[in-house]
């Protein structure tokens, strides 16, 4: 397969032009398989105001998840969640907003880059995520990602050199993805200072956006972190709400109550 | 046995497959280990520790009735008598100098028999750090004498609940941790396998093992070397170590995995915990739960070295099970009076097998690394009829 399979909507040119006009992005996260109706988050997160939505493949050793998402990611797996099953429920569900699976490097390997990358594009996911592979490692899975029209979006962490931080932006599609702090995924009381500095310090290097992802929690987390970054990523904060009973319409007003304070403070 | 270099590479395995949040620690990890081990202060230390204080060089014992028995000679690399009761000791006493060094105060590890977690907790005393050790609850139920020692040694033992809650979890846990606390925090891991230079460094700060035994064989040996060269493998520290002594002879290496962990015989290639190796998994790639009478053999995966030495025929993977494990203590403890830990077991469990078989011809001389003692594990064996 090749780039004329991909089909959903492309990452990069989407957030860049809202990004440039004005809006601060909004990327809220699900994890694939987690319930029989998890793809109706998808478009509850879509009517909400979502600017992409990142969806989480399952894997048995989640090396940067905190407690919740590692929670989500057993409840689907104990669901029979595969890589296969998640995707052919992403093509079924025709979300109109740019998709992004997060997973880890060996169910990528295992499938083969090209063969798992074109998977995605014909599933209508156009970016990705793979955490446990850093700048070293990641040669092939670029130029298959490219190949199939899908953005590989990288992590910048505040532990990056220089000119580490300077290389994840030369190099990532799509987006930045920028760590709040030195944590795992998980919810938070209080999103640190460091995290605006460190959005700062990466957007000199950055012409894409760079969104903050790990912690944020609550509105006021996300206008705090939206002055310095373009946007926020929101993980864990919806999935203990979904562990916790929230139905896809509850999920979906807890991401308008995020799309109305980002939207009323920088709107 | 070499160095892998800046890529941490044993043929088409190994690496560093870390979040990028990682990558710096294991970086400053690579560069203080090789300015360290090129340091003759350090190793002059690291000497000095070993001898006076974990009690080395350790015994080679002839096992004299069941060499008789089996109409073979059978050595035993006495790591049993290594301070702590195992050979975990000798890697993280190297680790414990290496992070005071590194001006670390706290050393985190993960541990599944809980004997890595001793060593841990041990070193951490003696050197003036802190230690918070990851085990999972179900290892922490039948280890709990191990639990018990790590505290009384002032270490934080911290329960893990998710996945198999064994060695696996313990691991995937203990590098999460890591995430949080790089700046004061060393990992100190317990076998080799993890991110470069992890699976290098560990078979290094092991290779006193092979380095003394082929020594010690040399003396007991009419033919210096022996055939046959033989160890269990959970991660495969102590099998890497005694291995790196008799890598350049012609002596055959067996790694004897558990038979329900069998990553080499029963798995496939993975990226999991840092690396690419083996590792046990599912028709969709999910980490399979390993399923071992011993603790430290509970792990789906092996280091990469030996995927390596696999796949260049230079060392052989077999597997034993967990029946013929509880045989093989029994017998050696009442042929030669000691009392081997379940893991070490797995060796001597080969052993009797491929004796009675004919795989070990008559007159074959074999060196068994007795990995650990098996006091930790009389609770487990109290249960078994
Ligand atoms: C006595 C003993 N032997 C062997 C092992 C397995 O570890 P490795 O394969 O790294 O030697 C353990 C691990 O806990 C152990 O306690």
């Amino acid at each position: 397969m090749n780039a004329t399979t991909a089909t959903g909507v492309a990452v990069g040119p989407r957030l860049r032009e809202r990004r440039d006009a004005g809006r601060k992005l909004l990327v809220p996260y699900v994890t694939g398989g987690v319930s029989a109706d998890w793809t109706d988050y998808l478009r509850a997160y879509a009517d909400a105001g979502a600017d992409a939505v990142e969806i989480g493949l399952p894997f048995s050793e989640p090396m940067i998840d905190g407690p919740t998402v590692q929670e989500a990611s057993e409840r689907a797996l104990h669901r029979g969640a595969t890589v296969r099953g998640v995707l052919a429920d992403l093509r079924a569900a025709r979300v109109d907003v740019p998709l992004i699976v997060m997973t880890y490097y060996h169910l990528v390997a295992r499938e083969g880059h090209a063969e798992f990358c074109a998977a995605l594009a014909e599933a209508g996911v156009r970016g990705l995520i793979v955490p446990d592979l850093p700048l070293e490692e990641l040669a092939e899975l670029e130029q298959a990602t490219a190949a199939a029209d899908v953005d590989l979006i990288l992590v910048a962490a505040p532990s990056g050199a220089p000119s580490r931080l300077r290389e994840i932006a030369a190099r990532s599609r799509g987006f930045v993805y920028a760590m709040t702090a030195m944590v795992t995924t998980g919810e938070r009381a209080e999103l640190p200072a460091s995290a605006a500095e460190f959005a700062a310090r990466l957007k000199a290097h950055a012409d894409l956006p760079v969104l903050l992802g790990f912690g944020i929690s609550t509105p006021e987390h996300a206008v705090a972190g939206a002055r310095a970054a373009d946007g926020v990523v929101v993980a864990s904060a919806l999935m203990r709400g979904l562990l916790d009973g929230a139905t896809p319409a509850e999920s979906g007003a807890q991401v308008r109550a995020l799309r109305a304070a980002l939207d009323e403070v920088y709107g | 046995m070499h160095d892998p270099g800046a890529t941490g590479r044993f043929g088409d395995y190994g690496g560093r497959y870390v979040p990028e949040a990682l990558i710096p620690a294991c970086a400053e990890v690579e560069e203080a280990f090789r300015a360290a081990w090129a340091d003759a202060a350090f190793r002059r230390d690291l000497d000095r520790l070993l001898t006076v204080y974990a009690g080395r060089p350790t015994a080679l014992t002839p096992a004299w009735n069941l060499s008789a028995e089996l109409g073979i000679t059978v050595l035993l690399k006495r790591e049993d008598l290594a301070h702590t009761g195992s050979h975990k000791i000798n890697n993280v006493l190297g680790q414990a100098l290496l992070a005071r060094r590194m001006g670390r105060t706290r050393l985190l590890a993960e541990t599944g028999a809980g004997q890595h977690g001793v060593a841990t907790a041990t070193a951490a005393a003696l050197l003036g750090l802190s230690a918070t050790v990851f085990m999972g609850s179900k290892d922490m139920a039948r280890q709990a004498l191990n639990v018990h020692r790590m505290r009384l040694l002032g270490a934080e033992v911290v329960e893990v609940t998710s996945g198999s809650r064994t060695l696996k979890d313990a691991t995937s846990e203990a590098m999460r941790h890591w995430v949080t606390c790089v700046d004061e925090a060393y990992y100190c891991l317990g076998s080799v396998m993890g991110p470069h230079p992890y699976p290098w460094m560990v078979r290094e700060f092991q290779r006193v093992i092979g380095e003394e035994a082929r020594a010690q064989c040399a003396a007991e040996l009419p033919a210096a070397i022996p055939d046959y060269v033989v160890a269990c493998i959970g991660g495969g520290s102590n099998a890497a170590g005694t291995f790196a002594g008799f890598a350049g002879t012609a002596a055959k290496l067996v790694g004897v995995e558990a038979a329900g962990g069998a990553a080499i015989s029963g798995g496939k290639v993975a990226v999991m915990h840092g690396h690419r190796s083996y590792a046990i998994q599912d028709e969709h790639g999910q980490i399979l739960e390993a399923e071992s009478v011993a603790a430290g053999l509970d792990y789906p995966g092996i280091g990469p070295e030996h995927a390596h030495l696999h796949e260049l025929g230079r060392a052989r993977y077999v597997t034993v099970t967990d029946a013929e494990v509880i045989d093989a203590v029994r017998r050696l403890a009442r042929s030669e009076g000691i009392l081997p830990a379940l893991e070490s077991a797995h060796a001597i469990a080969w052993v009797l097998r491929a004796a009675r078989d004919g795989e070990l011809p008559p007159g074959a001389t074999v060196l068994i690394t007795l990995s650990g003692r098996g006091d930790k594990d009389t609770t487990t064996l109290m249960e078994i009829p």
